[in-house]
């Protein structure tokens, strides 16, 4: 039986028991207006629903029994047994086609005649002609037989129970949750006594308890996303415009209230993006782009929120046209204007009455518009933030909080305060040691003040959270720390506190709304020891330490992946000097290691600087082409390639003068090539750096650092819009030992293709411009000589999301551009595959 | 629902010419020997001393939050709030729990005395010479014998940095 017939039944079943009452309550006082309008609206609406499942039989009923009924409200008939019983007896029938129902899934056949033609005279006022019961009773014989069996399963599988009632549920359990935190936190501290026992099952029960009463209020999204595929069809026909709806996450849960709040913004923001987002396919064309324009709809867990994201690849929001309208309207001065940001001109949208489209259409315009989905997320406690990207689309992003939402969280200590990490974002913890004291395994070095971690042989940035939170940290920093190596997004990101103690078992409470501006936090709690403290929001942190650029907080500019040309993107990289007082910079994700070492330690082999370093040789490449022997310790950045299943382990040292900083910058390298060695000049921190070419250096190292790669090994296409990821990649490709060569876009990779050339895998960028890498993906897929390769993407984000809609459009792997070793790995997995 | 409450005195004391005898009830204060009212009615709880656990970047009004019979109370410091010098050390400060859009505040003051009723007939506007902070918080003013008792506005005072 479906969804909605049993939803039917279910709601059919409710009425129908109340319609005997009131019908009883009726026949005793016939002039009970409100009782009767009850009927009605009960009687129509069974009518409405049967109609529109296609039950004719009920509905031919219910429809002769609404007659009677209208005919009584309008008081043109009396209220007297007989036509009272005459609408019992199609109550009866309904009841009795409805077990049908129940039972078989389908209206049992039967003959409705007599009951509709004593409707029929009861409407007329005429008695009935023929008496009732005689009439009722032998038609029915037939159908109840076989609904009796079914009737109690129809009756007993769901019940309806008030939302407030659940509300209050809620609440016990969160405070019965405390409780049982507190008593284990006093049962701790006494060792083994009788209550341990006892305690653990109450402490269990309380989790089973919390969870169910939890899921009794929680639904998947994709409740409020059904309707969206039809609407957007009919838009789309409507509109005259081609339109995909790409749904992710549907399968996120959220609080039942809630999602009943935000079913309309959706729906009208949707409806905005299908309208004014999107332009119409002859427009796409001559804008470069793909006909059918997009719309992705995303829901994901985030701390305690739930966020959703609208988005659009369509034209973006005219920022002058909404700059004209905010004047025209009064709402701020052309000098205000001009000194605002264009993220503040934006959010002009959400003001009352706000709406740009020039004429008002049928679909949008109206003047009801983000105004009233701002005011509906606000009012439970959500915000909504918007980015804009001109010519390439917009989105919006809406959090909202889990009313009340547990979780697990590691309780850290930082100064004098305590603080709660959601365990899901933790990946270890680790004790580092700072200095020479330390263990090699993992250790805090500090580059020109930034601390940066040495976690099995790959950097990490690390943040202090006692800085981060403005607390005092004038006290000198402890020769160990303990970091909390915390996940955000593809990143990795290590947080230094003071203690760390237990995990706990919280209630998620959100912030007031005089701290909601503080995005470090997303929420608070209570401890089992009652004191208050505050839950960290990792998204925040990384956000806050600037470390994760393509996490940026949505509305400050966030850089959705998949609108941002690769030019944009932000890049970690490592300053240093190295002969001149010019800075040169590497990308940080390129660098295994930073190493002093001392002049003693520096030998000569082969006429070439050379050092034991982890029980070998390792070549020392001075990039100012001599090794300054004045020095009593040089500054060594140390390249290596480990892979062992190749059986190769070998290392490089790039010597420079002085290591300056670590910056995260959009990268635009102006390639010169001029120099050997310089893979061209970029603008970092506001000054002309040069960019090494790792490449070259390493090859001065080893002359065969590529050797393996000539001619052999597979062949892998790199497509990439930018030169510097190529010139960064491709290197490591053939280091790995790949045959690798570059296509500038979609477009050059399907020029070689149809060129005839072999490849033997893709790696590709997703986002590009004029065709990204899953239009990409599709055209190679669709045919052709390249149509059963592996294909991996590469990109900034590989949220779960993200790596699903890349599957389904025929990737074989997903994978984050920064990840060096997992894009190797993947495509040693890929090509084992396609070979087997 | 507070907010109502809160409304209620101002538009009871508008009318109050009219029938003058239009009472209201205060919870008086003291902050920095300033006596204070505000509405009994947005009065959830008064409370003792407490444990106020501090927040990392929180706006300096905000004391922190507390703990109270399981919900967490958002502190706000109403010396600091309308710019009072702090209290002295070792002042055993109490507070006002009031509720605003269902999150509850605790006010902390220097001490919470007597709950009074007075006349609507003795209210008088806020006088333009209070102290700018003074006046941006303040409903109005009662002339009692030989002192002035300033009526806080709840609703401002939690208006903090504009997000209230």
């Amino acid at each position: 039986m479906d969804d909605l017939l049993a939803d039917f039944l279910t709601e059919t079943g409710e009425s129908l028991a109340d319609l005997d009452l009131a019908l009883v309550r009726l026949e005793r006082t016939p002039d009970d207006a409100e009782t009767l309008s009850l009927i009605f609206r009960h009687v129509h609406t069974v009518k409405g629903t049967c109609g529109f499942l296609g039950l004719a039989r009920l509905e031919g009923v219910a429809h002769a029994a609404e007659h009677v009924l209208v005919r009584l409200r309008d008081r043109q008939l009396a209220v007297t047994p007989s036509v009272v019983s005459a609408v019992l007896a199609a109550i009866d029938r309904i009841k009795a086609i409805v077990s049908g129902i129940a039972a078989t899934g389908s209206e049992p056949a039967g003959d409705d005649a007599p009951v509709i033609a004593a409707l029929a005279a009861a409407a007329e006022g005429r008695a009935p002609a023929a008496p009732r019961p005689a009439s009722a009773e032998p038609a029915e014989a037939a159908p109840p037989a076989e609904p009796a069996a079914g009737e109690p399963a129809a009756t007993t599988q769901t019940i309806r129970v008030a939302v407030d009632v659940l509300e209050d549920l809620m609440t016990l359990v969160g405070e019965l949750v405390l409780t049982r935190n507190q008593l284990l936190q006093l049962v701790r501290g006494q060792g083994e006594s009788a209550l341990s026992v006892p305690l653990q099952r109450l402490s269990q029960i309380t989790s089973d308890l919390q969870e169910g009463v939890m899921k009794t209020r929680m639904q998947p999204i994709g409740g409020a996303w059904n309707k969206l595929p039809r609407l957007v069809r009919d838009l789309a026909h409507e509109l005259d415009k081609k339109i995909d709806l790409v749904m992710h996450g549907a399968e996120t849960e959220l609080d039942r209230q809630v999602l009943e709040l935000i079913k309309d913004p959706l729906t009208h923001m949707v409806r905005n993006a299908a309208d004014h987002g999107l332009e119409a396919a002859a427009e796409r064309r001559a804008a470069g782009k793909p006909e059918s324009g997009r719309i992705t709809l995303r829901a994901f867990h985030e701390g305690g929120h739930v966020v959703i994201q609208i988005e659009d690849d369509g034209r973006g929001l005219p920022v002058d046209k909404i700059r004209t309208k905010a004047l025209a309207r009064g709402l701020a001065s052309e000098a205000e204007l001009a000194a605002m940001a264009e993220a503040q001109v934006l959010r002009f949208i959400f003001r009352p009455g706000f709406s740009t489209a020039a004429e008002v259409t049928a679909v949008s315009g109206r003047g009801v518009g983000m105004d009233v989905v701002k005011t509906n997320i606000e009012r439970i406690g959500g915000t909504i933030d918007l980015d804009n990207h001109p010519g390439h689309g917009s989105g919006f992003s809406i959090k909202i909080p889990l009313t009340l939402a547990i979780a697990s969280a590691l309780i850290v200590q930082a100064g004098d305060e305590r603080f709660a990490i959601p365990q899901l974002a933790v990946v270890e913890l680790v004790h580092a040691g700072s200095g020479a004291e330390a263990s090699s395994d993992a250790r805090i070095d500090h580059i020109e003040g930034t601390p940066v971690l040495r976690l099995r042989e790959r950097l990490m940035p690390l943040v202090s959270l006692r800085r981060l939170l403005d607390m005092d940290a004038t006290e000198a920093p402890p020769a160990a720390h303990y970091v909390v190596v915390v996940q955000v997004g593809t990143a990795r990101l290590g947080i230094i506190v003071d203690a760390v103690f237990d995990t706990e078992e919280i209630v998620v409470k959100p912030v007031a709304p005089v701290l909601r501006h503080v995005t470090m936090f997303s929420g608070n709690t209570i401890l089992g020891d009652g004191s208050v403290i505050m839950i960290l929001d990792p998204n925040g942190i990384a956000r806050a330490s600037g470390l994760v650029g393509a996490e940026v907080r949505p509305g400050e500019r966030r850089e959705t992946a998949a609108l941002l040309p690769a030019a944009q993107r932000r890049t970690a990289l490592l300053l240093f000097r190295a002969g001149g007082d010019g800075k040169l910079a590497v990308p940080l994700n390129l660098v295994a290691r930073i190493e002093h070492i001392p002049a003693e330690r520096i030998e000569m082999s082969g006429g070439r600087p050379v050092t034991q370093y982890r029980g070998r040789l390792m070549p020392l490449v001075p990039l100012t082409g001599a090794v300054d022997t004045e020095r009593a310790e040089q500054a060594v950045l140390v390249f290596a390639d480990t892979e062992q299943s190749l059986g190769r382990d070998r290392c490089m040292g790039l010597v420079v003068d002085e290591i300056l900083d670590v910056a995260d910058e959009v990268l635009r390298v102006e390639l010169s090539g001029a120099r050997p060695g310089l893979l061209g000049s970029a603008v970092i921190a506001g000054r002309a750096t040069d960019v090494i070419d790792t490449a070259h250096w390493l090859r001065e190292a080893h002359g065969d650092w590529f050797a393996a790669a000539t001619g052999q090994g597979p062949r892998v296409l790199l497509v990439d819009d930018s030169e510097f990821f190529r010139g960064l990649l491709l290197p490591v490709l053939v280091a790995a030992g790949f045959d690798a060569i570059g296509a500038a876009g979609a477009a050059e990779a399907l020029r070689l293709r149809d060129a005839g050339h072999r490849i033997d895998a893709i790696v590709s960028d997703i986002a590009m411009p004029e065709m990204d890498g899953i239009a990409l993906v599709r055209r190679l897929r669709e045919g052709g000589a390249w149509a059963h390769l592996p294909v991996i993407a590469l990109s900034a984000r590989a949220g779960a999301e993200e790596v699903e809609a890349g599957r389904q459009a025929g990737f074989t792997d997903y994978v984050a551009k920064s990840d060096r070793d997992a894009l190797l790995a993947s495509l040693r997995q890929c090509l084992s595959h396609a070979t087997a | 629902m507070s907010l109502d409450v809160l409304d209620r005195p101002i538009s009871a004391l508008a009318g109050a010419g009219a029938d003058g005898d239009a009472e209201q009830m205060l919870v008086t204060l003291l902050l920095a020997s300033q006596l204070c009212g505000i509405p009994v009615l947005a009065v959830r709880d008064v409370l003792g001393e407490q444990t106020i656990a501090r927040i990392p970047l929180a706006p300096a009004e905000v004391a922190g939050s507390l703990n109270l019979r399981g919900r967490i109370v958002t502190a706000i410091d109403l010396r600091r709030r309308l710019r009072l010098p702090p209290a002295p050390e070792g002042t055993r400060r109490m507070s006002v729990v009031t509720e605003q859009g269902g999150e509850l505040y605790a006010l902390l003051v220097d001490q919470v005395s007597e709950v009074m009723t007075l006349r609507a007939a003795a209210f008088e506007p806020v006088p333009p010479t209070l102290p700018a902070e003074w006046a941006a918080h303040s409903a109005g003013i009662y002339r009692l014998d030989g002192r002035l008792l300033v009526v806080l506005d709840v609703a401002r005072l939690l208006a903090l940095g504009g997000a209230g």
